[in-house]
């Protein structure tokens, strides 16, 4: 493995803080705090830290409803970020947007996305700025298993493979939408599969394996950086809660439960890198105190900060106006 | 499941769930599909029981008596399975789809705007759309931008497609009845908060005809018109008009496209005041409307300007305290009502 001991301490922290954050999202959304929907990412650590750490801060990822995860992987402030969930006025969108809007164009997050599939399309765009303007930067574009069934991920695909534009399409493929079963939405069993129509290359990873996923990552955006075009990545992954917080989850059988218990990405990342010797477990417990100290003042930052002033509610509808 | 004969108090979800159920058993043309509008399809161990029953519950328990094959739940594909529920109706279907959120008309738009609508026209009168549109439009629930707006000024905007909007139990049970029996497309808008709101709701069968606006409470100093959520905040803000003095009449709109102009014009005809309350966007809007339609056909009978109360020309922020401002609500009606009661003659 060519991972640096820094790059894997900092693929462990981002994975642990994703963890943590979603964790304090769900307990404080259970205790009213967090106003609207949030959807948890947790289980699916590894591959947004995967692919993120497979970028340079100038690229660009286009994200989903279910987007803290790759906010944290991509560098965004945990702080402003739960701020944001919050609906307070330092939040990274001043409150405007929420957990479903979260966005810091600056990092290179263009978003999390109420619109399922609404991603694609915005990635190609991301691609075309890095071609015509030279930029030489990549686009990931993380969707859904459910997401694939859109319209603007096939046109997006094949518009991308005609004009050889830079972006990763990263499917997350946890094996649900909402309660539908991926094996009734989707009429093949790999999505991957569906790069040979688009003429592109296409691989299956282990989602819950951080080491796959960036490894797979890295080819893709050497391809795209070297001007040869997108590529189709699916990672095969487990979401741990429900779709949304208060989801019942009736629909997830035995053998997904058992499953995704036993495919911990952060725990099989500790046993590994220990009994390599990479890390002691010490080491990496002091990551995790880190962590979730950095989780437990973003926590704190949301709740003390104030909330946006309501002429808010009319600003930002525009550039300028007349 | 048996359906009471008598009129008693249930929810919105339940009436628009008996609407359905009712309407299923009475013509096995009628399909309904939407993204978990049972859920859990091929789960096994449900046996085709519901994960879901829709986002809202409205679909609850119908998978049960119709079957998966008229029960159908959608890949999240809008483009494909509404213009599927279009084509469908187009060729001798009755089909109701669940579009679970009016902003998700951006996913779905041509079949809407190109298709379902234009086919009767553009075929010279030889084709019939008699498809249902179940959507959820309107804000309060913190959902932000994409996931709180209200359309129906943009669907009231195609020529061929009726827009509806219920704003009680009992409407919401009848005008379902009367948007599936109805041969042309509609769209049937269903407030977010309203679904746990409780009416009485007659038994059995219970029609509301389209295009049809009701004075919800009769009034003479003023008249406010509302529709859906809107109607609910002009009768809560007549109540407190009333222990000030001032009597207002309040029209529930009820449908949106065709507009009723009679029942709004006959009332303005008395009141000789207009308040209108709308939650969409208002350039180019329902309220901007029916304003407008009331200046040219009733201007001699308006003792004051129009008033209006709807959102600001913005989207829908996430922040509680932005949303609250953001949305209509009775405090600004009753204001707006002040305002336009303290203008001249
Ligand atoms: C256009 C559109 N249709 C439907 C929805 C409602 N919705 C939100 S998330 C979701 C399921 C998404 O499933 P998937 O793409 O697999 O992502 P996951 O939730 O599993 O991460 C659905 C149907 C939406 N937000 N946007
Ligand atoms: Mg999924």
């Amino acid at each position: 493995m060519n991972l640096s001991q820094d790059q894997l301490r900092s693929m462990y922290r981002t994975m642990v803080s994703i963890r943590n954050f979603e964790e304090t999202v769900k307990q404080a959304f259970a205790k009213g705090h967090i106003p609207g929907f949030v959807h948890l990412y947790v289980g699916e650590e590894a591959i947004a830290t995967g692919v993120c750490s497979a970028l340079r801060s100038s690229d660009t990822i286009t994200s989903t409803h279910r987007g803290h995860g790759h906010c944290i992987a991509k560098g965004c402030d945990m702080n402003s970020m739960m701020a944001e969930i919050y609906g307070k006025a330092t939040g990274l969108c001043k409150g405007k947007g929420g957990s479903m809007h979260i966005a810091d164009v600056g990092k290179g997050m263009l978003g999390a996305n109420g619109i399922v599939g609404g991603g694609p399309p915005l990635a190609c765009g991301a691609g075309l700025t890095s071609v015509v303007t030279g930029s030489g930067d990549v686009c990931a574009c993380f969707f859904g298993d459910g997401a694939c069934e859109q319209g603007t991920f096939h046109e997006s695909a094949n518009l991308a493979a005609i004009w050889n534009l830079p972006v990763i399409f990263v499917a997350e493929n946890n094996g649900y939408a909402q309660s539908t079963p991926a094996s009734y939405h989707c009429a093949i069993e790999n999505i991957a599969e569906r790069a040979a129509s688009y003429g592109i290359p296409g691989a299956v990873v282990d989602g819950t394996d951080v080491f796959a996923v960036h490894e797979a990552a890295v080819e893709a955006v050497k391809r795209a950086r070297a001007g040869q075009g997108p590529s189709l990545l699916e990672c095969k992954t487990y979401r741990h809660h429900g779709h949304f917080e208060g989801d019942q989850q009736t629909y997830k059988d035995d053998l997904y439960k058992s499953v995704s218990q036993g495919k911990d990405s952060i725990r099989d990342f500790r046993a590994l890198v220990t009994q390599h010797g990479w890390f002691t477990s010490e080491e990496l417990d002091a990551i995790d105190q880190e962590a979730r100290q950095a989780v437990e003042e973003a926590l704190a930052y949301a709740e003390s900060s104030p909330l946006p002033q309501v002429e808010e509610v009319t600003s930002d509808v525009y550039v300028s106006y007349p | 499941m048996a359906v009471a004969t008598a009129a008693r108090t249930i929810t919105i979800a339940e009436a628009l769930n008996e609407s359905i159920r009712l309407e299923m058993r009475a013509d096995p043309k009628i399909v309904i599909m939407g993204e978990d509008i049972a859920g859990g399809a091929q789960v096994e161990h449900l046996e085709d029981d519901e994960a879901w029953g829709g986002v809202m519950g409205v679909t609850k328990g119908l998978v049960h008596e119709f079957g998966r094959e008229r029960v159908l739940d959608t890949p999240i594909s809008e483009a494909a399975f509404i213009g599927a529920a279009v084509g469908a109706a187009a060729t001798g279907l009755r089909p109701i789809a669940e579009l679970m959120f009016c902003g998700f008309l951006g996913s779905c738009l041509d079949s809407l705007l190109n298709q379902g609508s234009k086919l009767r026209y553009m075929f010279g009168g030889k084709a019939m759309v008699p498809v249902t549109i179940r959507t959820m439009i309107g804000g309060g629930f913190r959902a932000a931008a994409q996931h709180a707006q209200t359309l129906y000024p943009m669907f009231a905007n195609i020529p061929g497609l009726k827009v509806v909007a219920p704003s009680n139990a009992a409407d919401a049970k009848g005008l379902l009845t009367a948007s599936i029996r109805d041969d042309d497309p509609v769209i049937f808008c269903e407030h977010i908060t309203m679904y746990t709101m409780k009416g009485e709701v007659p038994g059995g069968e219970h029609i509301v005809p389209i295009g049809k606006a009701a004075v919800a409470r009769p009034g003479s100093d003023v008249t406010l018109l509302g529709v859906s959520l809107t109607a609910v905040h002009a009768l809560n803000a007549a109540e407190t008009l009333a222990k000030e003095g001032i009597d207002a009449e309040v029209i529930d709109l009820r449908t949106v496209s065709p507009l009723d102009e009679e029942t709004i014009l006959e009332s303005v005809k008395k009141t000789g005041r207009l308040v209108i309350v709308d939650e969409a966007n208002p350039l180019c809007g329902l309220a901007s409307h029916i304003a407008g339609m009331v200046a040219s056909r009733g201007f001699h009978w308006l003792r004051a300007p129009v008033g209006m109360v709807t959102a600001p020309h913005s989207p829908v922020p996430f922040s509680p305290v932005l949303e609250d401002a953001y949305l209509p609500n009775p405090q600004k009606v009753v204001a707006a009502v002040k305002e336009t009661c303290s203008k001249a003659s």
